[in-house]
């Protein structure tokens, strides 16, 4: 079986700046890719194309099997784009959009209008459906946005930023329908500047930055790449941290870095068997502990160890 | 989250052939209309100005300008129903800006439909705006004492004539909507040059007390011959010049701007 998404030196030049230069990327058909990147470093210039709404200036890349240039428009009738903002008629009614875009599809009016209460159901909208979507949450839009894109059962969806902008709760909330997105056989296409989102959503991961990828695999395989775990330690009296520093330092046997903060320490563990005591020897000695965590590395560990810059400050921290 | 209902929705098996070019620009007007239906606010905004203007204009001037308030009413309201169509043009290029920026456009060009069905579509919502604000225009002046000589068929044509003129003036907005970064700069810029092309015009008085220069321009000026057609034919004694003037502008301007819209539409953002 074909992949879902194969590109070769996929490249895209706005006059004399290069946006994406030379992306290799293949995806299976079913799974959860993620890009993963800082603000622009060329995910959604990528997704363009790859959607046929861009022409690549060079490389190439075959979407279900075709060619996004020689057969845009059978590309087209196979995927949908959810694009950064969600691309939603404001003025409308969240019924009203749907039955736009079904309409647009080539459904009747009765098919458009069944199609659309489908949807709704289905994106938990129903009670909103008969409000303007101006009047919607972020989370209400995104999911109508996501709904619209669904209208026409693509094969591949893709997601530009999906939650970005949006609170906890309501991003928890588009995760879950994501997943079940994948579940149902879609394959998802979804770039994000969280670290945690591509943690937890994708399968598999390429890390881009300017314009290239810099690394792929599995999230795990990833921060494998970064080696030992993360320790954080916060000391109850910032007085005490030189203390801690000096005790855990040669009780680990590794180094040790200060913290952000005046209270906190951090170390990347080499012998993770070690800490459980380590630790317990900070209170036999007097030094109150407040609070500590075991981390796996997050994904900003990695983005840092692959380009020597971070990405953004969220981790994905296991309390141990 | 129902994971039944999201299968069910998942797994319809409908999938109808892509519309027919005519089937989408009417679903794109239906849009535009639901637009009006939605935010009427949008076209009362624009309206009230030009109703103030007569109101304003017909009992502070009317009676040194054509001495008396109802006499000038006759001359004036047409003037303004143009004036108000005129200025309505400009939501042409918001909406379509608007379209763009909100990321509306990618959608609409990323499905199965005949590609300028979005611009049509939302032209064929603009003519039914236009309408609507007309006959709201002329109802006031109804009221107000506007006696057009011609009847309801003499109004009824004038209208027409300037949607004929409109939809061409449009297709600039659209090009301005491609072109501008905000919604809100269109409207700045097309305002820019809505007022001298209303104002320098024989809307309000009559250009023969203007300097020559002055005179030129507005004789030159599409709009003067818009209004003085409207003029003729709500109130009989059209002559055909002018009708035969509009309608050439109206070709022109359709000719020159709506292909240069449709190669910015095709070009990628």
């Amino acid at each position: 079986m074909t992949l879902a998404i194969e590109t070769r030196g996929l490249e895209k030049r706005f006059g004399d700046t290069a946006a994406v230069s030379g992306i290799d990327l293949g995806v299976e058909r079913g799974a959860v890719f993620g890009l993963l990147g800082p603000n622009g470093a060329g995910k959604t210039t990528t997704i363009r194309m790859l959607a046929t709404l861009l022409r690549p200036t060079g490389g190439s890349a075959r979407v279900l099997g075709h060619d996004v240039v020689k057969e845009a428009a059978r590309v087209r009738a196979k995927v949908s784009l959810t694009g950064q903002f969600a691309s939603v008629d404001e003025d409308l009614t969240g019924r009203e959009n749907l039955v736009l875009v079904a309409r647009l599809l080539g459904f009747g009016w009765g098919a458009a209008r069944v199609r659309a209460r489908e949807l709704l159901e289905a994106f938990e909208l129903s009670e909103a459906g008969g409000r303007q979507v101006r009047t919607f949450s972020g989370g209400m839009r995104r999911r109508l946005d996501i709904a619209a894109s669904l209208v026409s059962r693509p094969q591949l969806l893709f997601l530009d930023e999906p939650t970005t902008g949006l609170d906890p709760r309501s991003r928890n909330q588009v995760w879950d329908f994501v997943r079940a997105i994948a579940a149902e056989g879609t394959t998802v296409l979804l770039t994000t500047q969280y670290l945690e989102e591509a943690d937890r959503l994708a399968d598999r991961l390429a890390v881009i930055d300017q314009g290239r990828v810099i690394a792929e695999g599995t999230s795990r395989q990833l921060k494998a790449s970064v080696g030992g775990r993360a320790l954080h330690v916060r000391v109850a009296d910032p007085e005490q941290r030189d203390r801690a520093w000096a005790l855990l330092a040669h009780l680990l046997g590794d180094e040790l870095h200060p913290g952000t903060e005046p209270d906190t320490l951090f170390a990347r563990v080499t012998r993770e068997e070690r800490v459980p005591d380590a630790l317990a020897a900070l209170t036999s000695n007097g030094i109150a502990v407040r609070e500590f965590a075991l981390a796996q590395p997050s994904l900003d560990d990695v983005f840092f160890a692959l380009t020597g810059h971070g990405a953004d400050d969220e981790t994905s921290e296991e309390v141990a | 989250m129902s994971t039944t209902r999201l299968h069910r929705a998942l797994s319809s098996d409908h999938q109808p052939a892509p519309p027919s070019a005519l089937s989408a620009v009417l679903t794109l007007g239906w849009r535009a209309i639901l637009k009006i239906k939605h935010v009427p606010f949008q076209l009362f905004d624009v309206m009230v100005f030009p109703i103030m203007m007569t109101v304003l204009f017909t009992y502070l001037f009317g009676g040194a300008l054509a001495g008396s308030s109802a006499d000038y009413l006759q001359f004036l309201l047409p003037g303004i129903v143009v004036q108000t169509v005129m200025f309505l043009t400009v939501y042409t290029g918001v909406g379509l800006n608007t379209d763009i920026q909100r990321g509306l456009f990618d959608r609409f060009r990323s499905l199965p439909i005949w590609q300028p069905a979005p611009i049509v579509g939302a032209l064929m919502g603009d003519l039914m705006r236009y309408s609507l604000a007309a006959l709201v225009v002329v109802v006031v002046g109804l009221v107000l004492g506007f006696r057009p000589g011609a009847g309801v068929p003499g109004v009824l044509l004038a209208v027409a004539l300037m949607l004929v003129f409109a939809s061409a003036v449009s297709w600039i907005w659209i090009i301005v909507g491609f072109l501008v970064r905000t919604p809100e700069s269109v409207m700045t810029t097309s305002f820019l040059l809505l007022f001298p092309l209303t104002f320098v015009s024989n809307i309000f008085v009559d250009p023969a007390t203007m300097p020559g220069w002055l005179q030129t321009v507005v004789a030159l000026n599409p709009v003067t011959h818009l209004t003085t057609a409207s003029r003729g034919l709500m109130h009989g004694g059209v002559a055909a010049g002018d009708v035969a003037w509009v309608l050439v502008a109206s070709v022109l301007v359709t000719a020159v701007f709506a292909p240069l819209a449709m190669r910015m539409y095709y070009r990628e953002r």
